[in-house]
């Protein structure tokens, strides 16, 4: 009787379907991911018990704790009319590369007078100045906020008039507010809006978990 | 696996032909693994899961002339006053009288002003409720239950909640108020300021400075 052969084989694991796994997980969250955009300022919004989901396209004013504004607006061609209108207003000039550079910025929180420098800066020089910046001006006086939003929301809705979308896609007006935001600053651009007749409103909350109550 | 097992089976004979070295044809597959790995948890790391939820809210349009004004009825009317008191709502039914003893106190809990709500709009809650399980049972559609329940909660009885905030109150009681009004059902409402008589109250009652 011959020996028992004990099969040579090298002891590695077949791999294949955990491989196979991984890559399908990978496509999963490279089709469904929508990155998390860059915020300028840490912003805890309020818990609610709405469910009703944030729509895509916005024109945000979001408010710190200390009542500063930003402002964000979607869409890359309406922001570069945007900022060549309001430059034309402020007697500011912006290069092309400036123009590129703003389409695809994120919300922003610096008077017009600083635009020029936040836009050319780079990461750093952006954190600083979202840092120490006094958010756009929201004063009846130097109302740069009203501009922003009032040629925003115009440029917008040419916009949407040309490409004929849908009304239920149409830009909806969202406010972001730290939960320990005063009233006063929300009022006062709640007003800003309501100035321009602009009446509807989406209020940013988060889910309400039952821990934080 | 894909792997060809080349083994016996070859020509016989002593002038064999020189075979090729035996390869595996088996691909070292464990950067590729890394490579994917390192995406997913990139990808698992970056992926916003929670989308931001929503409120919507309409403010009245500014009238142009103040003639026009809407009327609240007296008797359906609930004032909320909020101020930076993060704890206490203060609140009186009907028409503002410049008399301490109108106002009643309240707190954010389930058991505060959710039940004030709660017991004020009683009707409209039953209606609303009516409303779901007929929807629930498919005895009505969709749109017609938004419908009623618009009107019911529009009714001419129902209670008007006018949300009088102080400027130095918190955007997140502001909020929770609101929360708490849809959570009752409570369609009509409005965010008006605070009035200097009613704040001269709360000064006296020694709520603000």
């Amino acid at each position: 009787m011959g020996k028992i052969k004990i099969p040579k084989s090298a002891p590695s694991l077949d791999m294949t379907p955990m491989v196979d796994l991984a890559f399908l997980l990978v496509t999963f969250f490279m089709l469904t991911a929508k990155f998390r955009v860059n915020e300028a300022v840490p912003i805890l919004p309020p818990s609610s018990h709405s469910e009703k989901i944030l729509p895509e396209n916005t024109l945000q004013v979001t408010i710190d704790t200390a009542g500063r504004a930003f402002f964000s607006l979607d869409g890359q061609e309406v922001r570069r009319k945007l900022l060549a209108e309001m430059g034309d207003k402020y007697k500011i000039k912006f290069t092309e590369v400036d123009a590129k550079r703003f389409s695809v910025m994120s919300e922003f929180g610096v008077p017009m007078a600083q635009l020029a420098e936040y836009i050319k800066g780079g990461e750093k020089e952006r954190g600083v100045l979202d840092k120490t910046s006094t958010g756009i001006p929201i004063d009846s006086v130097n109302n740069q906020l009203g501009d922003w939003i009032a040629f925003g929301w115009n440029e917008k809705q040419i916009d949407q008039q040309t490409k004929k979308m849908p009304k239920e896609s149409w830009c909806r007006i969202a406010i972001k507010a730290d939960g320990q935001t005063n009233y006063k600053a929300v009022k006062r651009v709640i007003q800003i809006f309501q100035d321009r007749n602009l009446n509807s409103f989406n209020l940013i909350t988060e889910m309400e978990t039952e821990a934080t109550k | 696996m894909a792997e060809i097992m080349d083994g016996g089976g070859g020509g016989h004979g002593k002038h064999q032909k020189k075979r090729a070295k035996k390869h595996s044809s088996r691909v070292d597959m464990t950067p590729m693994v890394d490579l994917g790995f390192l995406l997913l948890t990139f990808f698992v790391l970056t992926t916003q899961f929670s989308k931001p939820k929503t409120m919507e809210i309409n403010m009245p349009v500014i009238p142009k002339d103040t003639t026009n004004r809407m009327k609240i009825e007296d008797e359906t009317a609930l004032t909320l006053l909020l101020t930076e008191k993060k704890e206490k709502i203060y609140y009186y039914y009907g028409k503002f009288k410049p008399d301490a003893s109108i106002m009643k106190n309240t707190d954010y809990s389930k058991e505060g002003v959710r039940k004030v709500f709660r017991d004020r709009n009683k009707d409209v809650i039953e209606q609303v409720k009516t409303l779901k399980e007929k929807l629930m049972n498919r005895q009505i559609p969709d749109t017609t239950y938004k419908r009623l329940a618009m009107a019911a909660k529009g009714d001419k009885k129902a209670v008007f909640v006018i949300v009088k905030a102080d400027d130095k109150a918190k955007y997140k009681n502001i909020i929770d108020v609101i929360d708490e009004l849809n959570v009752a059902d409570i369609g009509k409402y409005a965010l008006v300021d605070i009035s200097p008589a009613e704040k001269e109250m709360l000064k006296v009652m020694g709520v603000i400075q």
